[in-house]
């Protein structure tokens, strides 16, 4: 986040200083930028921020029989700790499958429910932003207005078209998918996924592309690229920020998601988050194995969100600070 | 190219009329073919028809493959598609009676497949095909005559038509079909006027999810921007600015399903000793320790609050601490010079600068506060009237199977969205104004 690019001016005579005697201006400047009661102030919102987390770190390493009858600070008075959890968690879980299977379908949920809705999202962004045509700002506003029809809206018809099929008047267009007895059918969850990011998706990347100058696209027009062309090698490349910051977006929410998995996924085919919420046991008397399954859960966004992190904030204010 | 184009479509200006006419006939019996194969009625024996492939035998046969598997077949084959429609747009609209056969060649060839691949039934695959070729007629005549040049309008479709498909199927259609169901009952047999609607305003499930969806959207935007502000501004004076910021950002990147885990050892509430640390604290003042999550009224909405604002500071904070440092630094420079105080700079400074971001955070929370599911149902479950709209909705439809009241609960839920994003669009409308 600190590797974000400021493009902020610099004063001529402040550099000029800066250059002279860079190490005492360095100094003062850090002193003047860091102040004692702000660190202070953070690190007590920062330690807030931490305990919850922290706490249930704690629990994922103790033995279950302590969990359930102790809080997790008495770990400090009488330490015990055990790595069991973890291997209790990958191996047990819900109804139809265990935390490791699952763990798998989020993967296989995940990446092509992000790959799909960024590259048809990033072909209509590129039709927004450098194909004129009539109607082209209203259409643009539907897109992003469509944000408003919550996701809960959509799920039953979109399920029913999914397994029913449309049937106008008896006459059938389209019988529906029958992938009952399928061991691991992520079709419709992908489909589904794809066609919630859309809007956002298509707002974010257009803020971006449409900021690249107009007059790289004309030299290539005039170089003999069409659009096909200048789309994959110019825009995409450019875009690139904003492209990884929606994905980063996306594979979060995806990664993280509950509710349209358990609508749209079959029951061989749930998600972490699926298999993490039933794993607590009918009594909620297996919270141990939450807590070590909420850490398995945990750790992939996080590489995710680290590995591409200079780009998130960069992509996503594009268009949003300007004006 | 401005020049060609004049051009090409001078001569042509008289028959734009003609070439209009001809769209619309076109279109008039693409519809026409439609309802007739609407009165042809029911057929007894349907069965899907298909050309050896489908949509569906690709789910299947992909289905049955290991999940990891799937990945990289799946991400290839869209890749494929993509390569496809991406040389479509490349070299169809180029001049020549080469391209020109190509275009035409898409125009029929894609909307037949496309259709085909979704299996329509037997009687009713002479139509499909014939609205097809008819839909791809129209799409080729209008290219050809378009004002640009042959193959600017097939170029805009190919671009827009994956986009579009996803959204009128799955938002457009289930709005529209969503907001006709709220006015039919249970089974949407039968029309009941605003029944659905009184319902929700009367029933405590229902009015319960209107006031607690209420309350969400109105605290947890400004308090967490506020906090996510604050530490910003904070953590922008602060040393290990890049490691402060990462414990508060962690939350963002925890599911709700995990906050819901890491929580319930917050508010955990037991007869003996307190596991749950909020109750410890109580205990260890010497108070009677709360359930926190039975507590009513509005106790325990406000704890499942806490949960959201507590995974939603962070992004806050992210956003808006990129927009404080694009402030420009002389502005605080002139600022202390005239004698204001850090207090003052940030009020009066600071705040202005970032409008735009703390704009984009707040609606983005409120809409995300509106739509909350996950919370709700992992750590209450709705119960003790801590139900919200998005969780009743899909608390109805799935427990009682009550789709009339659904539907009305997420039509109120979209009349909460809709004024957000009118003054989103406004807003971008200003900003393009002054660009």
């Amino acid at each position: 986040m600190a590797t974000i690019d400021i493009d902020a001016p610099v004063d001529t005579r402040a550099a000029r200083t800066a250059q002279r005697n860079p190490r005492k201006e360095e100094r003062d400047a850090r002193r003047k930028l860091t102040s004692r009661g702000a660190t202070f102030a953070a690190v007590i919102i920062a330690i807030f921020w931490t305990i919850p987390t922290f706490g249930l770190f704690v629990t994922s390493f103790r033995p279950g029989a302590d969990s359930n009858t102790t809080g997790w600070w008495t770990v400090f008075v009488n330490p015990s700790f055990t790595l069991q959890n973890y291997f209790d968690a990958l191996t047990s879980g819900g109804t139809a499958l265990t935390l490791g299977e699952s763990f798998l379908n989020s993967l296989a949920i995940a990446i092509p429910a992000t790959l799909i809705p960024i590259s048809i999202a990033a072909l209509a962004a590129y039709a927004f932003a450098w194909i004129p045509f009539k109607g082209r700002g209203i259409l643009f506003v539907f897109v992003f207005a469509l944000q408003i029809v919550p996701i809960q809206m959509a799920l039953v018809p979109l399920l029913s078209l999914f397994s029913r099929g449309l049937t106008i008047a008896g006459v059938g267009i389209f019988p529906g998918f029958s992938l009952r007895g399928i061991d691991h059918s992520f079709a419709t969850v992908w489909i589904a996924h794809a066609i919630f990011a859309m809007p956002l998706a298509i707002f974010l990347l257009h803020n971006f592309i449409s900021e690249i100058p107009g007059e790289l696209i004309e030299a290539a027009r005039v170089d003999g690229a069409g659009h096909g062309q200048i789309f994959f090698r110019m825009i995409i490349p450019l875009a690139m920020p904003a492209i990884a910051s929606f994905a980063i977006f996306q594979f979060l929410w995806v990664w993280n998601d509950l509710l349209v998995a358990t609508i749209f996924a079959p029951s061989a085919s749930l998600p972490l988050t699926q298999t993490l919420n039933s794993l607590s046991g009918t009594w909620g008397d297996r919270w141990y194995l939450q807590s070590a399954g909420t850490f398995i859960s945990i750790v992939v966004p996080l590489i995710v969100f680290f590995a591409l992190q200079r780009f998130f904030v960069r992509g996503l204010l594009a268009g949003a600070t300007k004006g | 190219m401005a020049t060609v184009t004049e051009q090409r479509s001078t001569p042509r200006r008289l028959s734009r009329t003609v070439t209009g006419i001809i769209i619309l006939v076109a279109a008039v019996l693409a519809v026409a073919a439609f309802l007739f194969m609407l009165l042809g009625g029911p057929s007894p024996d349907a069965a899907p028809t298909t050309l050896g492939f489908s949509l569906n035998s690709f789910f299947v046969w992909i289905g049955g493959l290991h999940p990891l598997l799937q990945i990289p077949i799946v991400v290839v084959i869209f890749g494929v598609v993509v390569g496809v429609i991406l040389l479509l747009i490349e070299y169809a609209p180029r001049p020549g009676p080469g391209y020109f056969w190509l275009r035409v060649a898409a125009c029929f060839v894609i909307p037949v497949i496309a259709f085909m691949v979704l299996r329509p039934y037997q009687n009713s695959v002479v139509y499909i095909v014939g609205i097809a070729l008819l839909a791809g007629a129209i799409l080729f005549f209008a290219d050809y005559r378009a004002r640009e040049g042959a193959g600017y309008v097939f170029q805009l479709i190919v671009f827009l038509a994956p986009a579009a498909i996803l959204l009128l199927t799955g938002l457009v259609y289930p709005a529209i079909s969503t907001v006709v169901q709220s006015f039919f009952d249970k089974t949407g047999a039968n029309f009941v006027w605003f029944d659905n609607y009184v319902w929700t305003f009367t029933n405590p499930y229902g009015f319960w999810s209107v006031i607690n969806t209420v309350i969400w959207a109105l605290i947890a935007p400004i308090v967490a921007t506020s906090i996510g502000l604050v530490y910003a501004a904070f953590v922008d004076r602060a040393r290990g600015e890049k490691f402060l910021k990462l414990w508060v950002f962690m939350p963002v990147a925890i599911s709700f399903v995990g906050a819901g885990i890491i929580w319930k050892f917050v508010y955990d509430y037991r007869q003996g000793e307190q596991i749950g640390l909020l109750n410890a604290v109580v205990t260890w003042f010497g108070g009677q320790p709360i359930g926190w999550l039975d507590a009513q009224p509005l106790l325990n909405t406000i704890c499942l609050l806490a949960v959201f604002i507590w995974s939603q500071t962070g992004f806050a904070m992210v956003i808006l601490s990129a927009s404080i440092k694009a402030v420009p630094a002389d502005q605080h420079e002139a600022a202390q010079l005239d004698g204001a105080n850090a207090l003052q700079r940030f009020f009066n400074v600071t705040v202005p600068g970032i409008r735009s971001a703390l704009i984009v955070v707040l609606t983005t929370i409120t809409i995300a506060a509106l739509k909350v599911y996950d919370i709700v149902a992992v750590m209450t479950g709705g119960r003790a009237n801590t139900s919200v709209l998005g969780f009743e909705m899909v608390n109805q439809q799935q427990r009682f199977q009550s789709y009339g009241h659904s539907s009305a609960l997420a039509v109120v839920l979209f009349l909460f969205v809709l004024p957000l994003i009118v003054y989103n669009v406004l807003q971008m409308r200003k900003q393009k104004e002054i660009r």
